[in-house]
């Protein structure tokens, strides 16, 4: 691939990069929500991150949640931060939790204030971050300061011919220079899950992956169910893809060639630069919200029928080799790349080609999903309330 | 364009339509890795996306793409006809 060119984002407090600037205004719980969407309707600019839960979780759940707002909130594409709930004691968790990165945060609680006086207290804080936020510089940065994160949806047996080894070119760039790369699925490795164990780098990290891996597929047989008929998907088997095996085969293909290097719980931060897997849903917003808690700040989105997923914190960016689906869907699709299907172009050129939509898209361009304004924002639950 | 099939690994027993193709459609089907060749005659129409056996295959055998077993047969196949939900299921579930 030729030289990448110059990328300009934000270096946070801590250390990390941005190559987005939000001032997020984030509900600890869904009865917060429409006190964050107050705020942010008052300062336009802000980003409300309304979501399902927070109430009566317990246990692991409930540090997940934990963890899945402290990450989002302490992303490094956030500049700054408001945190809402009803209580004040988990609103100061959360916002303690984000503060640790070094950026601005301000807790906020509903109880024996109410939503109006409580959005507009919030809004007064939120409005200077706004206005702070405005004032950084983006500063020159490497492709390596870049987090990237990794997941198909609506996958056909395009994906696997041309948009996944389209990103496992880029992958592999990344990881070459040095860089992050998160990727996960676990449901979606069903078939190939030898292949992911054995690029593990270590028997440790093998052991780590596979126990994550069994868990997972003794879970579902605790449930006295199978997967058949949820994964494949309808849309999956639309696009000619028939079993899980087939389709965690094109999956796979995007993780590039590189070892793994560690994996991680839902929502964790990667303690070791590389390729690091991550225990997600293959839940298109579910598994995107997971890695951008774990610090990713860009997206890589290989779709075959057409995915639409955006996210509130990391752009996603969008790639498709199904013709059908680039000229019908074309407003959501950032790179086409149906022409390796044709050969017209070889793989070595897609990956060029996504390369340089990494390196605008990171220097400000909005992908296709952040210009139509899809910010799905989407908790994993792992079991029911108290 | 010369192909209307692409096989990820020579040897596999299926390849993928890149465009709809027709019934008793005499086609080329190119290797992803090696850019090796073989021609198939399709039996039935073969979807955008969708596979086409290149061998011969009997119920119950397993079913090889990306050089990986992606399932087993659930019915005869022969070379040239379509491979889908209909003849070919899951190994894991």
């Amino acid at each position: 691939m030729v030289d990448s060119q110059q990328i300009f984002a934000y270096r946070r407090a801590n250390g990390r990069v941005g190559v987005r600037n939000h001032v997020a205004i984030l509900p600890v719980d869904d009865i917060s929500n429409a006190a964050a969407e107050k705020v942010a309707a008052m300062i336009p600019g802000t980003l409300a991150l309304p979501h399902a839960y927070g109430r009566l979780q317990f246990g692991e759940d409930l540090e997940l949640t934990f963890r899945t707002l402290i990450g989002n909130g302490g992303n490094a594409n956030v500049a700054a931060c408001i945190v809402i709930a009803i209580e004040p004691n988990w609103a100061d968790r959360i916002a303690d939790g984000i503060a640790a990165t070094g950026k601005p945060v301000e807790s906020f609680a509903i109880e024996r204030t109410g939503d109006l006086q409580t959005a507009a207290d919030a809004a007064r804080a939120a409005q200077k971050m706004l206005q702070d936020a405005t004032e950084l510089q983006r500063v020159p940065v490497d492709l390596s300061d870049v987090w990237v994160s990794i997941k198909c949806g609506e996958s056909d047996t395009t994906t696997g011919l041309a948009s996944c080894p389209t990103v496992a070119r880029v992958v592999d760039r990344v990881v070459d220079e040095g860089g992050t790369v998160f990727f996960g699925e676990t449901s979606e490795l069903t078939g190939g899950e030898h292949l992911i164990a054995d690029r593990c780098e270590s028997d440790e990290v093998r052991k780590k992956f596979q126990t994550i891996y069994d868990d997972y597929l003794a879970m579902i047989e605790g449930a006295g169910a199978d997967l058949f008929g949820s994964q494949p998907t309808e849309g999956n088997i639309r696009g000619g893809l028939t079993t899980i095996e087939e389709k965690a085969l094109g999956n796979i293909a995007k993780t590039g060639t590189k070892p793994v290097v560690d994996a991680l719980g839902p929502a964790e931060s990667p303690v070791k630069p590389g390729l690091n897997y991550m225990d997600t849903s293959s839940a298109a917003a579910e598994c995107v919200t997971l890695m951008a808690a774990g610090g990713a700040v860009l997206h890589l989105f290989p779709t075959g029928q057409g995915n639409v997923i955006g996210n509130p914190i990391e752009p996603v960016i969008k790639l498709s080799g199904n013709p059908l689906t680039v000229s019908t869907m074309s407003e959501h699709i950032d790179l086409d790349v149906s022409g390796l299907l044709s050969q017209e172009y070889d793989l070595d050129e897609a990956g060029r080609r996504l390369l340089d939509v990494v390196v605008r898209t990171a220097n400000g361009r909005l992908t296709a999903a952040e210009a139509l304004g899809h910010r799905e924002f989407v908790m994993t639950k792992l079991y029911r309330s108290a | 364009m010369d192909h209307l099939f692409l096989i990820h690994h020579e040897g596999d027993d299926v390849a993928v339509a890149i465009e709809d193709v027709p019934a008793d459609r005499e086609a080329q089907a190119v290797a992803m890795d090696t850019g090796g060749r073989v021609t198939v005659t399709t039996r039935s129409k073969v979807p955008l996306g969708h596979k086409v056996a290149l061998k011969d295959l009997n119920n119950g055998d397993d079913v090889h793409k990306y050089g990986v077993v992606i399932g087993h047969t659930t019915a005869d196949i022969a070379t040239g006809d379509y491979v889908h939900t209909h003849n070919l299921r899951s190994s894991r579930w």
